[in-house]
């Protein structure tokens, strides 16, 4: 049963999500050089982070569904690299406005964060056209499941390679995380649970939804029988439970 | 040699195969009649592991399938619509490749040559070859290490008579050699049968020994 | 292991030499490529970080080329079911294609390489040489292990040609950063240090890891 705690997941994000706000807004104090646009930093960086996390996540679950073959992983995998897709290029819009505002770019090449994410999401956007393009559907599980774990290694693999390549150029213009005053800190991890939360629910939210559907046709397909339309499902990126 | 129990084969949500159940016993010929889309391709694949089932046991030459698969392959032959051959190589260079997977001798490939009377064209790539003679070097590969089952698709579309007598003892009826035969022909796949499935969507609709089979009825699931 | 492998390696090579689909086009990308560039850069002549730069993203796109071609004929000809059938590892053709694939770059870059130095580099290549042949070949292991585990992930799809480069890009990216930045030292005007260990250590690192990666999930590629 996907809905089960959805309420409660959904109620604790809003809550959580709020505080940060507030947090940010009222609490957070304002950094010397880059002033008001730096708090863009609390947003940018856990949408970073979380969109990492879900996409080696996701890697994960496909290690499981090649393991298992059950079918439920892979739907998690595939809602987890869909969501981290989003969250991705919310990084890259939230990164891009900072460093307008920063260093008046819309791109930095010399930011390793922003440069890797933007490999990242060239690679994954690749991924439901991959599935696409796969008609039998568990073909399709099977080989994105493989590209999920591909790609998942690739993810930190990238990040150094990127990071060693960027070192001795410039110095890290958005700055990082670590060396923060406590009351930064503090807003830093409020708003990293929010989105932390935000991520989990929306998940859950696609999952449910996606579980409900596809009860919902093999439901109808008891009823109705063998003529049932819905057997005739045309070609599709989603995985089929 | 064969034992099928409640087989289930998705694609998707659909099932191709749907609850078969049959028995096979060593030196037989089961011939499987369907039409097109009935699932008898699925069944074959599925006997040679290269499907594997999604519910109910398969069991070939003693084995369970999918797990121990890997006892069974190299003594199971499949022939299939595809010849599995590559068109830009000889057929002996394709044989010889098919011999060295199996890890058999030069010989058997000169043998086998000789078997379905290609020895004066096994020189030239496959592509300058009719259909016939191609469909002819794809029996000497399917039978090349001389499996215990031989899973047959259609196996004569696309051969003259003299070639089908030619081929008679690489793919005949033997007292070793245990053979599914899929096929669309009631009177001639029916003569060649010791067992009969007729399969329907999927789902078995007929499942009788030959001799207590009429061709209607085969004309039947056609309907 | 090694008889299937030596088997299936024989047999890519055979097809290979017979419709010479792959080297030929591969190098002549290459050289034309290099002519383009002299047109798109008006320069005369390139080196360090510039000349790194056109030469590895010459190799990676004409190994593109190589990559689409590298399942094609199994797939459209059967090839897979035949070899699944056979009571041997599959993981043999991972081995087999990337070695095939490994074959196929040696020989673009026995022809590209000179062809640059030729057409666009302006240093002399001489002292270089061993080590640029060393980076080569250490790069060239990764894009035989990503190029054969794309070209295998994308073949059964509709839209294969497009597909492939898509995938394969981005993952070669490591590639190209630790080849293209220990290369450039090498191709500069004063020659000529030896590439920074960090770079050979990054090619080194992503060899061995998508290696490993490849190894492990290649027959869920293959079965079914």
């Amino acid at each position: 049963m996907y809905g089960r705690g959805l309420r409660t997941l959904s109620i604790a994000t809003v809550a959580v999500m709020a505080i940060a706000l507030g947090l940010v807004f009222f609490y957070a104090p304002l950094e010397a050089e880059q002033g008001f646009l730096q708090k863009i930093f609390y947003v940018h960086v856990p949408l970073a982070i979380v969109s990492l996390c879900g996409f080696v996540a996701g890697g994960l679950m496909a290690i499981q569904h090649l393991r298992t073959r059950d079918p439920r992983w892979d739907m998690r995998s595939y809602v987890t690299i869909h969501m981290s897709l989003i969250f991705a290029v919310a990084t890259l819009i939230t990164g891009s406005i900072w460093a307008k505002g920063s260093w008046g770019h819309w791109w930095v090449w010399s930011e390793p964060t922003l440069v890797s994410f933007l490999i990242v999401f060239l690679l994954y956007a690749t991924y439901q056209p991959l599935r696409f393009a796969i008609e039998d559907p568990e073909l399709q599980s099977r080989y994105a499941s493989v590209f999920a774990i591909v790609a998942g290694a690739f993810v930190p693999l990238n990040f150094l390679a990127v990071r060693l390549s960027t070192e001795y150029l410039h110095p890290r213009v958005l700055g990082s995380s670590s060396n923060l005053p406590a009351k930064m800190q503090l807003t830093f991890l409020v708003s990293l649970l929010g989105i932390a939360l935000l991520y989990l629910t929306l998940c859950k939210y696609e999952l449910t939804a996606k579980h409900t559907r596809a009860q919902l046709r093999a439901l109808r397909r008891t009823l109705v029988g063998e003529g049932d339309p819905s057997y005739r499902r045309s070609r599709s990126a989603v995985p089929s439970l | 040699m064969i034992e099928l129990e409640g087989l289930v084969r998705r694609y998707g949500e659909r099932e191709a195969l749907s609850d078969v159940s049959l028995s096979v016993a060593r030196g037989q010929t089961l011939v499987v009649f369907g039409p097109n889309g009935a699932g008898k391709t699925t069944l074959l694949r599925v006997l040679s592991t290269l499907l594997r089932a999604h519910a109910g046991s398969v069991s070939v030459l003693g084995k369970s399938l999918p797990d121990e698969a890997w006892a069974v392959r190299g003594r199971v032959g499949l022939l299939g619509h595809e010849p599995l051959l590559y068109r830009e190589l000889t057929a002996r260079e394709n044989l010889r490749f098919h011999a060295r997977l199996h890890d058999l001798s030069a010989e058997r490939v000169e043998e086998r040559l000789a078997a379905v009377a290609l020895t004066d064209r096994a020189e030239e790539p496959l592509k300058t070859l009719s259909r016939g003679m191609v469909a002819r070097v794809a029996v000497a590969r399917a039978t090349l290490h001389d499996p215990e089952l031989l899973l047959l698709d259609e196996p004569w579309a696309n051969l003259d008579p003299a070639a089908r007598e030619l081929i008679e003892p690489l793919i005949g009826a033997s007292a070793t050699r245990t053979r599914v035969i899929s096929s669309h022909d009631p009177s001639g796949g029916l003569s060649e049968a010791d067992l009969v499935l007729g399969l329907r969507a999927g789902r078995p609709a007929l499942l009788r020994d030959a001799e207590r089979v009429d061709p209607s009825e085969i004309a039947e699931l056609y309907r | 292991m090694r008889r299937t492998v030596a088997a299936l390696l024989h047999k890519e090579l055979l097809v290979e030499l017979r419709t010479l689909e792959s080297v030929p086009g591969m190098s002549l990308f290459a050289v034309t490529t290099f002519v383009v560039f002299h047109f798109a850069l008006n320069q005369n002549s390139v080196s360090g970080d510039e000349a790194a730069g056109i030469l590895w993203v010459t190799l990676l796109f004409a190994a593109m080329l190589g990559i689409n071609r590298l399942f094609v004929a199994d797939q459209d000809q059967g090839g897979f079911d035949a070899f699944l059938l056979a009571p041997v590892d599959r993981s043999a053709m991972l081995l087999a294609k990337a070695l095939a694939l490994l074959a196929y770059l040696v020989v673009l870059e026995l022809v590209a390489v000179p062809a640059f130095a030729l057409l666009l580099l302006g240093p002399s290549l001489g002292q270089a040489l061993p080590d640029l042949l060393v980076v080569l070949l250490l790069a060239d292991f990764g894009v035989a292990i990503i190029g054969t585990l794309v070209a295998a992930l994308v073949v059964r799809t509709r839209a294969r040609d497009l597909l492939g480069p898509l995938l394969a890009l981005p993952l070669l990216v490591p590639v190209v950063i630790g080849g293209a930045r220990a290369t450039s030292p090498l191709l500069g005007l004063t020659h000529a240090d030896s590439p920074p260990a960090r770079w050979l250590l990054t090619l080194g690192l992503y060899d061995l890891v998508f290696g490993l990666i490849a190894y492990a999930v290649f027959d869920f590629l293959l079965e079914d």
